[in-house]
Parts: structure tokens; sequence; C-alpha cells
């Protein structure tokens, strides 16, 4: 189901493309042997092509989040591996990961630091996964360097540098957590959620910023989101997950022709199902 | 109160803001309570006092003070960050191991040291009073503890340290191993009250096993007087400020003494009642300012300007 079929030339270039994210048979339960034992994952099989953008929906409890904070290492699973780049991450510390996978969060709070200032914040993220030395945090070549790639945010925070973060709106927040995430090229980006917090009309800007630093930059992304509209526009393949389980998988073709109702159909096909009424459908 | 006795204030208020520093680093920056302090201070005491008692030059034996404390800080941080053993809990297993140790290092709870030369009788053959020196090396050192946290502070290591007591998840997410990063904040605390400690001994003139008693309530309410009464935001403002702190804690609690019915041993209860003020007072304030937008409002509505009051 995953390649188009009519797409003979598409295929093949995938074939050629290097598994950038290669998960197979992972598990993870939580509480196991309790009683509140709830299985999060269950036999995820997932291959992400070097520059694909997925996104990825389910409701309430699918995995969604279990899903990245796995690849993210803040879970460890309980069987299967993860290979990032062709090395195996599995079992690595979250934070020994963090060279290649940059992770923006749903709360704009925990994507900056909000008693430091702006350009502390961006030179914290320009060494990510590097070791911190004994020398001063922020050159004046750096300097320059966040004033310019501030100044395509229009946001006018280039003139903010040593403003701190927690004075900044949520949307400007969030906008300076997905710059800091791409100062340094990642291999995969996981967002979760990373509108869902903010008003419309800033969850759009957000969106296409999205759009600018990681889709047209080729960087592999695994994108969470709620809003089934959102997960058809962005991107170039879409998964759904379902208690624990990749239930759905389309990519470019298939997806063309795709809407919100359709996607819905699926799910009941798939899952075997009723959607209930909750936010999945609503968004 | 008289000048010499204002003058002592001074000299023992910048002493305690070594302790003060400590504590600031630890309670502001890595958002640490750390009890360690109540052990690390009579810890670098009882190593300095005992050194000097036995015939240590005054300076080897005050900066003996500085590893000890670190080693300290140390195993707090391994108990928390290894062993998932909560903040407080780790710092009072530190301490009250300390408390065994210290009296191991002293070999008898009390070592005198009147005496002995100290580190503050370097500057007497100069001609200058005991307490003009008592001054001008309290100051030397504090200065210079103030610029070497600044530079710290403001080097690739220090502001991960600063962005782990600010969002511990965002700095995992950036590779900063966050537990290594608070042991490094608790040993340079710690190394720096243990120093406060070495200080102290010789200015009174003896190193006691119950020196370090309530010793964070004390750095707490100079951390909290300092940053009220000054309002400063900058790293060094506030490093500062808590110094100042210090002195004005000091002061306050020269000038509490004063009161008749009021005895030494009060002073603990006065510091705590302090404390819980400082605490609460920025709640108690931000409720008025907000009973008082509502009152503003209401008014406004009478008026019918609330759209104006509003937007």
């Amino acid at each position: 189901m995953r390649w188009p079929k009519k797409d003979k030339k598409m295929d093949y270039q995938r074939k050629l493309a290097v598994n950038m994210l290669h998960i197979s048979n992972l598990y993870k339960i939580f509480n196991y042997g309790e009683v509140n034992e709830k299985i999060a994952l269950q036999n995820i099989n997932l291959r992400l092509a070097a520059g694909e953008f997925v996104t990825v929906i389910g409701g309430n409890g699918a995995g969604k989040s279990t899903l990245l904070n796995c690849i993210a290492g803040v879970y460890i699973p309980d069987q299967g591996t993860i290979h990032l780049d062709g090395r195996e991450i599995t079992r690595l510390p979250d934070y020994q990961r963090a060279a290649s996978i940059c992770r923006i969060f749903q709360d704009p709070m925990t994507g900056t630091a909000a008693s430091m200032t702006v350009e502390e914040n961006l030179a914290l993220a320009l060494r990510r996964g590097m070791k911190r030395r004994l020398v001063r945090a922020i050159t004046e070549k750096e300097r320059k360097l966040f004033r310019d790639k501030l100044a395509r945010l229009e946001l006018g925070l280039e003139y903010r540098l040593t403003t701190p973060v927690k004075l900044l709106s949520g949307g400007q927040r969030q906008a300076l957590a997905l710059l800091m995430a791409t100062l340094v090229r990642p291999k995969l980006a996981l967002l979760d959620e990373h509108t869902a917090s903010l008003d419309p009309k800033t969850a759009l800007r957000v969106l296409e910023l999205t759009r600018t630093l990681f889709e047209k930059e080729n960087i592999t992304t695994l994108m969470i989101t709620h809003n089934m509209e959102q997960a058809l526009r962005m991107g170039t393949r879409l998964i759904m997950l379902h208690e624990g389980k990749i239930i759905l998988d389309v990519n470019d073709g298939e997806r063309e022709g795709l809407t919100v109702a359709k996607l819905i159909e699926l799910f009941h096909a798939a899952s075997g199902e009723k959607l209930q009424n909750d936010r999945l459908l609503l968004a | 109160m008289n000048l010499t006795l204002l003058w002592s204030t001074f000299n023992l208020g910048l002493l305690y803001g070594l302790l003060v520093l400590g504590v600031f680093i630890t309670f502001r920056i890595l958002n640490y309570a750390d009890l360690t302090v109540d052990g690390s201070l009579p810890l670098g005491a009882a190593i300095t006092a005992i050194l000097i008692y036995t015939g240590t030059n005054p300076f080897l034996a005050t900066l003996a003070a500085l590893p000890l404390g670190a080693l300290a800080g140390l195993m707090t941080g391994i108990l928390h960050a290894r062993f998932s053993i909560t903040p407080l809990l780790s710092g009072i297993l530190t301490m009250i191991g300390l408390y065994s140790i210290n009296l191991r290092i002293m070999g008898r709870p009390n070592v005198p040291l009147l005496k002995h030369g100290t580190i503050f009788d370097a500057l007497t053959g100069l001609g200058i009073s005991l307490r003009a020196s008592q001054t001008v090396i309290a100051l030397a050192v504090i200065i210079l503890v103030i610029v070497g946290l600044y530079l710290f502070l403001s080097t690739e290591l220090g502001q991960a340290l600063r962005g782990t007591g600010d969002n511990e998840v965002m700095l995992r997410s950036l590779g900063v191993n966050t537990n290594r990063m608070k042991i490094l904040g608790l040993a340079i605390s710690n190394s720096l009250v243990a120093l406060s400690g070495a200080l102290i001994a010789q200015y009174q003139g003896f190193a006691d096993i119950n020196m370090g008693i309530g010793m964070i309530v004390i750095g707490l309410a100079s951390v909290i007087i300092g940053e009220v009464v000054l309002g400063v935001k900058s790293i060094p403002g506030r490093l500062c400020a808590v110094v100042v702190g210090s002195i004005l804690y000091r002061l306050a609690i020269a000038l509490v003494l004063r009161i008749r019915f009021i005895e030494y041993t009060d002073l603990k209860l006065f510091t705590a009642l302090l404390v819980t003020i400082a605490l609460i007072s920025p709640k108690i304030s931000k409720r008025f300012k907000q009973a008082h937008k509502l009152a503003v409002a209401e008014e406004g509505q009478k008026d019918g300007l609330s759209e104006k009051v509003g937007g």
C-alpha cells in the first residue's frame, strides 16, 4: 500500500533513497503486569526515507506521543529496534541522540528557556549535541548569524536579542523554537502537535514556518497533529495510529484525492470501529 | 549603633556573602533547594580550623575547604541525579552524614583559634587594624568569586547550567546531560559555602560543630532580601545584589538584637519569620494588585467605560 503503483519513477527513487529512520517490531508497555497495564505501542514497523515529511494522526491515547518519545529516547522501548541513519539508537539516552534529532513540543514553554534571553536560547541550540566548553557562549559572529536568521522569521525578533524569552508571545516563542531546532541541521525532526496550543492565526504562521524550515529544507520529519486538514496538506505521507498500531499509511499519490471525510471512512475500514466524536473529528 | 559595630556587621555580611552566593547558585540558577549547606559550612570551618590549629599556613588551610565542600555537593548531586532521591532528602542525607564527618575532622565539638594566626592577620603587619584587614580580604575574595562566577556563567558550560535550572526537558533535547550539570552546580555551590565557613571560623576565632544550623535559611533570606531591595535583573547585578542582601540581613539581625526583650537564641525564629514573609509577600501583593484591577474595572463599568478599561 505504501508505494504508488502508477508512479514507477517515484517508486524507483524511493527505493534508492536511504532509510533515515528505520523502526522495526517496536513495543512499549506501561505498568507491565499491573492492573493498569497499557500497551502503548505494538509491533510498530516504520521506514522513513531521507527527506520525507510525514504527518501522524490518531485519537487520544493512540500512541503518537509515545512513538515520538521512544524515537527521542525519553522512553526506552520494551522490544524492537530503532535505527537512525544506519546506526542503532534504541537504548541511547535522550541527550546522546540530540546531535541528530531535534524536537518541538506542544507547549511553547517547553521549547525555550523562559528566564534566558533570545540570543542565549539560540546559543544553547547552536551547540546541540556538542560538548559544552569553558569558552564564551556567544561570539559577535554568532550574534550576527542569529540576527540574520531571526530577520527571516519577520517577527522583529532580530531587534530583541537580549529580551528574556518569557516576555515573548506563545507564537513568537514557538517560532523561536523552530529556528532553534534547525540551527544545526538535524537528521530527524520530531514535532509534537506544535501548533495545538496557539490561536488559529498564529498556528497558521507557525505552520507556514514549518514548511520553510523543515519541508523545503528536506529535513526528515515526523509531525503529530490533531488536525486532519493539516495532516493532509503538510508533507508527503500520512500515517494513522490507533491503539498503538499503524492502521493507515498513505503517501503522495494516494493522498492527493484524499479528503477529511474519506480519511474518516478509511479509519472505519482499518480499525473496524466507529470513530468517536473526539478532537480528531472536530479538528 | 556605633560605627565599630556597623563595621563588623559589614565584614560578617561579606563573609556570609560567600554562603549566599552558593545558595544563589542552587536556589536561583539550578532551582534546587539544597540543604547540604548546613553541613558543608561547618565542614569548611572544621578542616580550616584543625589545619590552622595544627600549624598549617592559614592560606593553605582556607583553600582546603574548597575541594571538601565540592565533594559534599558532589555527594548530594549523585544521590539526587543517579539515584533519583528528591532534592530535599538528598541534601538532608549529606548534611546529617557531614555532622559525624565534621566531628571526626575536628576530633571534638569546638576548635578554638584565638591563639593562632589567621588569614586576616596577613595585612595587620602593614600597619592597618585587624578590622580593616578583614574588610580588605573579605572584599577581595567576594569580588574574585563574583567575577569568577559571572565569567563562568557566560561560558557554554555556564549557560548549560543556567538552562538546566530553567528548562531541563529542553536542555536534554539539546544534548545536555542535565544530571551532570546539577552535580556540577551543587559542587560549585558547596565549595563556596565551605569557603564561607572557613573564613567565618577564622573571623570568630573558633569552629563549632553546630555553627551550620539554619544556614540554608540565612542564605535564602539574604538572597530574597537582596533581590527585593535592589531589584536588578542581569546576572552580574544579581550576584552583587545577593551579597548586599547578606550585609542587610546581618544589619537587620544587629538591629533586632538591640531590642531589649530579644535574646540571641531568638534569632533563628526571627530569621524563619523573615524568610516566610519574604516568600509569601509576592503572592499577597499579586492578589492585592488583582483586587485593585478588578475594582478599577468595576468602577469603569459603572461609568460606562468598561471597553476602555478592558481593551
